[in-house]
């Protein structure tokens, strides 16, 4: 399975996700060029975290335009992976591949901290070998991310399962102490209709290995190999809590 | 607002800075009267802020050589540290304190940014910021203000340029109220075989401005910083710079292929007075002269004269000496990153730095008599010892009454705005960006591993304004020790130490005594725990007409753990182990911050401290951690014991501990719970291997004492009472969410 993770001229979690996938996830990968439309024949392609084009008009609002994004949104739009993680759940919310929009955070400050997320769909590649209601620690670090939506999209991303985390206690519990930017719902990531495109904010990629806080994050790149894959990966959790 | 082109008179040559013999020798010098875009150059080059005048004599004093050292102090933007592996580790730390003062998220985002360019301006990718803080009275709602742009300016340029800010400390003091102190300190990873110089080397290389465009901001920048505040300082708000960071990131992704892809002959940052420092400096270094012709700079604005465009202190810019033949590489390069790359001259032999435009000579210059190390003025100043000090080193403790009841105090320190926890501080700064983050904000010292070797680096930044007002040299002593002791707490031992030395007006003989003396105790501490002063920044003239600040030197300390599985945080981490302390309890008040919040008094001398035992101390700590007998280290420091057993109780991100502490003593109940006595740890220990570490202690000459349990149950302390851990812990996180919700 191919990843491909695009570099935005201000992205700074690029590389962040590119040794995750080639040193922990153990999978080829490969970095794609923002001002380039090929997309290498990747499977998976992951829009990164930092400050795409420096954000100072809206995060994502410039990077909707670039050439990458042309080809990544035919891509979403054809069944495939599409993975954006903080700053790249906020290009995909500007490219209109998922619904909504994002506030600043209620303390108006940027917050990086462990936090804890539930897992609430377990059908995406991204989930589907999770149990319902894992809960995961992994950490954020944005200042817009308070994910807003109208009454009706909300409900429906409900109905439809598509609400993919909750922020939430350790144990599990809901609750605006829990919700460390005021999301509507305490939502921490969604799912587009057919489950292959996935925006959240909190980091994954950082959460990959014990010396780094927590390895949660490997569950979810575990799951979406295994789902493509079809059952050849081992479990690289484990391999990364060993290692 | 433009300036115009003058003529120069000796008065305009004084409003410049510059005094009757500094203008009598540029005379002698150029062997004629300068035109005025001289004038604005060598009132630059001759400040305080770029020639380091006053301080250059006492700099030289600090051990500044060692065997890992591959560039020395002042040879370079940063000091280079060998760290194996084909690797080295470059770091510095700088002042932006006046321009924080007057404009806190400005000055301080570029305070980051400046400093994030001496480092990759050596080739070096940042992997780590820290900083040091100092404000006044957070009860001042002006100071709620600074505190709150600074952390802002530095969080956002940190965050969007994709550099982790690991660490940092923050202190609240009322000398601070009018000036406060932002110091930023970056470390980076270089290749041993990519370090790049700030050299202009070979004649006829073409000289490159690379980076943004240059703007009016910033003029005279260097100069702003090289006086005191004033009422008038208000209109200095145009003399501060305006960051970018995103410009930056993409200055230092082109910055590093430019050095990888071998295109370069030399490079300089641009920070204080931009296009003159930088080509005169590296003219000199290089042993060359520059030629530029100003009409080639890029501009944001028009009609900018040759003074303008000089002494302009826009950021996210480079210059460039590109090898000969590689130009067409280097504008390639720049242009896929998006940024501007201007030819503005070349390198010429006659060491001299020549100015034109669009052909006209408006200045001609030695380059030579323009840097530092140089010609630019050295001066000795005087000292005094200020007589105040024979009376708070003699003052009488036993005028202070014992309290009934340390608890209370306790609870008291715990929520006090310098003790309790700066997690408001530190979650507005991205720790974890780049992923090698072991220890983050709220521990002794930061850990950022190495990717693809064993090993990681442990930072922090250390400074004592108290105790070095008390006692300037034992201060900095204990400023270098402590910084020591919190690396030794993670298991690392010290590398190299990067200073910044914030003082007031050094004209003031008192004022000069205690920045000398300062140097005198840094550099005794550091020869002491061999740990050269790799580099570093003066910033003199923190004061206003009410005040100066306390005498400041902060140390970063940068050390090497070499192998991550022996990592150590300070917290208790297992219900049922042995709490040790090691390290002498004095009878030992001077200073503390018992002292000032519980009795109002800021008096005493400086907390005891012995080199040698602080030396044994580290030794000892990290003997302990890899013989694995040790679970948690926790260096003693402001609130003493009580507080330090508190914090080990409490921090732990994960779960909240009680303690039972059992500890007799002869001396004074609040200097045993709350003195400040220096070279003290408290580690938690598996019962059964308690006699191995006595024997360890034994060997290094170090006090060792069992003095109590960690527990699932209260904070209690034998024979004086309990607190409940889960309230210490709501007050310790709470004190400055609160204070910094307060409106008005």
């Amino acid at each position: 399975m191919k990843f491909g993770v695009v570099t935005f001229p201000g992205s700074n979690c690029d590389y962040d996700a590119f040794t995750a996938v080639r040193d922990i996830v153990r999978q080829p990968v490969e970095f794609l060029w923002h001002g380039d439309a090929d997309l290498k024949g990747c499977d998976l392609i992951i829009l990164p975290g930092g400050f795409a084009y420096g954000d100072y008009l809206r995060a994502g609002a410039i990077a909707r335009f670039s050439p990458v994004m042309k080809s990544v949104i035919d891509f979403a739009n054809s069944g495939g992976l599409v993975w954006g993680i903080c700053n790249g759940f906020q290009v995909l919310l500007e490219a209109g591949l998922l619904p909504g929009a994002m506030l600043k955070n209620r303390s108006l400050q940027f917050s990086c901290r462990q936090v804890y997320l539930r897992t609430e769909n377990t059908t995406a590649p991204y989930t589907r070998h999770l149990e319902p209601g894992t809960i995961l620690e992994i950490p954020i670090a944005h200042s817009e991310g308070n994910y807003y939506a109208p009454v009706k999209i909300l409900d429906e991303l409900e109905a439809s399962g598509r609400v993919a985390f909750r922020y939430c206690s350790a144990d599990g519990q809901l609750g605006d102490q829990f919700n460390p930017n005021g999301s509507a719902r305490h939502i921490a990531g969604i799912l587009n209709e057919n489950g292959n495109v996935l925006g959240m904010m909190p980091h994954p990629e950082r959460a990959v290995e014990t010396i780094l806080g927590s390895a949660d994050g490997c569950r979810l790149f575990d799951s979406v190999v295994k789902s493509i894959t079809a059952g050849s990966a081992k479990s690289i959790s484990d391999q990364a809590r060993v290692a | 607002m433009p300036v115009r082109e003058q003529t120069v008179t000796p008065e305009l040559v004084a409003e410049h800075g510059l005094g009757e013999q500094e203008h009598a020798k540029i005379k002698e010098i150029l062997g004629r009267e300068m035109t005025f875009t001289e004038l604005g150059i060598f009132s630059v080059m001759w400040s305080e802020h770029c020639s380091y005048k006053n301080s250059i004599l006492m700099l030289k004093t600090l051990p500044r050589s060692g065997p890992a050292l591959l560039v020395e102090a002042g040879e370079e933007n940063a000091g280079v540290v060998d760290i194996g592996d084909g690797r080295a580790v470059v770091f510095k730390i700088e002042s932006h304190n006046h321009p924080s003062a007057v404009e806190p998220y400005q000055g301080a985002a570029t305070g980051v940014g400046g400093i994030l360019r001496d480092i990759f301006t050596m080739g070096a990718r940042p992997i780590a910021a820290l900083n040091s803080l100092r404000f006044g009275n957070p009860e001042d709602p002006k100071v709620r203000y600074l505190l709150d742009g600074v952390v802002r300016g530095i969080g956002d340029y940190g965050n969007s340029f994709g550099v982790p800010t690991v660490g940092g400390e923050v202190y609240f003091e009322d000398a601070y109220t009018h000036n406060c102190l932002v110091n930023a300190m970056a470390v980076g990873i270089v290749r041993t075989d990519r370090i790049a110089r700030a050299v202009a080397s070979v004649v006829d290389s073409p000289v490159y401005v690379v980076g943004s465009r240059t703007g009016r901001d910033g003029i005279h920048g260097a100069t702003f910083a090289s006086e005191e505040l004033t009422e008038k300082s208000e209109a200095r708000r145009p003399a501060v710079q305006i960051g970018d960071p995103f410009t930056e990131k993409l200055l230092l992704e082109a910055t590093l292929e430019m050095i990888k892809d071998d295109l370069i002959v030399g490079i300089q940052d641009m920070g204080a007075a931009g296009i003159t420092c930088s080509c005169s400096e590296t003219a000199f270094s290089g042993g060359q002269g520059i030629e530029i012709d100003i009409a080639h700079v890029p501009v944001r604005e028009e009609g900018m004269i040759p003074y303008e465009t000089l002494l302009s202190e826009s950021q996210e810019r480079m210059l460039v000496i590109v090898k000969i033949g590689k130009e067409d590489e280097v504008k390639a390069l720049f242009e896929k990153w998006g940024l501007q790359a201007a030819k503005i001259g070349k390198v010429v032999s006659g060491g001299r730095f020549k100015v034109y435009e669009n052909g006209e000579l408006k200045s001609d210059i030695p380059a030579e008599s323009l840097a530092l190390g140089g010609g630019t003025p050295v001066y000795k100043r005087e000292e005094k010892r200020p007589a105040r000090l024979d009376d708070t080193q003699n003052f009488d403790f036993s005028t202070i009454p014992v309290p009934d009841d340390p608890l209370e105090i306790l609870s008291t320190l715990i929520a006090t705005p310098n003790i309790a926890s700066k997690q408001w501080v530190y979650r507005q700064y991205d720790g974890m960006v780049r992923t090698n983050t072991a220890i983050n904000s709220g521990s002794d010292a930061a850990v950022v591993r190495i990717r693809k070797t064993k090993t990681a680096l442990a930072m922090c930044t250390d400074g004592n304004g108290r105790y070095c007002w008390l006692n300037p040299r034992r201060g900095a002593q204990i400023a270098v020790a402590e910084a020591a002791r919190n690396l030794a707490c993670t298991w690392a031992r010290p590398l190299a130490v990067t200073n910044c030395l914030n003082f007031g007006n050094p004209y003031k003989p008192e004022m000069y005594f205690m920045f000398a003396e300062c140097v005198r105790g840094m550099g005794e501490a550091c020869r002491k725990f061999d740990t050269p002063v790799t580099g570093g920044n003066v910033s003199f003239y923190n004061e206003d007409p009410d005040r100066a600040v306390y005498p400041t030197p902060t140390i970063g300390m940068v050390g090497m753990i070499d192998d991550v599985k022996y990592i150590t945080t300070q917290w208790f981490k297992n219900e049922g182990d042995a709490i040790v302390l090691l390290g002498t309890n004095r009878n030992d008040l001077g200073g503390s911050e018992y002292l000032k919040t519980i009795h109002g008094k800021i008096t005493g001398d400086a907390p005891y401290l012995n080199l040698d035992e602080a030396k044994r101390l580290g030794e000892l700590i990290v003997a302990a951690i890899k013989a694995g007998l040790v679970h948690s280290a926790h260096d003693v420091s402001d609130g003493g014991l009580a507080v330090c057993l508190a914090e080990c109780c409490i921090t732990n991100p994960y779960d909240l501990f009680g303690c039972t502490i059992d500890l007799k003593s002869d001396i004074r109940a609040d200097s045993l719970w709350f003195g400040e006595a220096q070279s003290r740890v408290v580690l938690s220990v598996e019962p059964k291997k308690l006699e191995r570490l006595q024997k360890l202690a034994d060997k290094y000459k170090i006090e060792f004492a069992k003095i109590g349990e960690v527990t699932r149950g209260q904070f209690e302390l034998a024979g004086v009472g309990t607190l409940d851990p889960a309230a210490l812990q709501t007050a310790y996180y709470s004190t400055l969410p609160e204070l910094m919700s307060r409106i008005g």
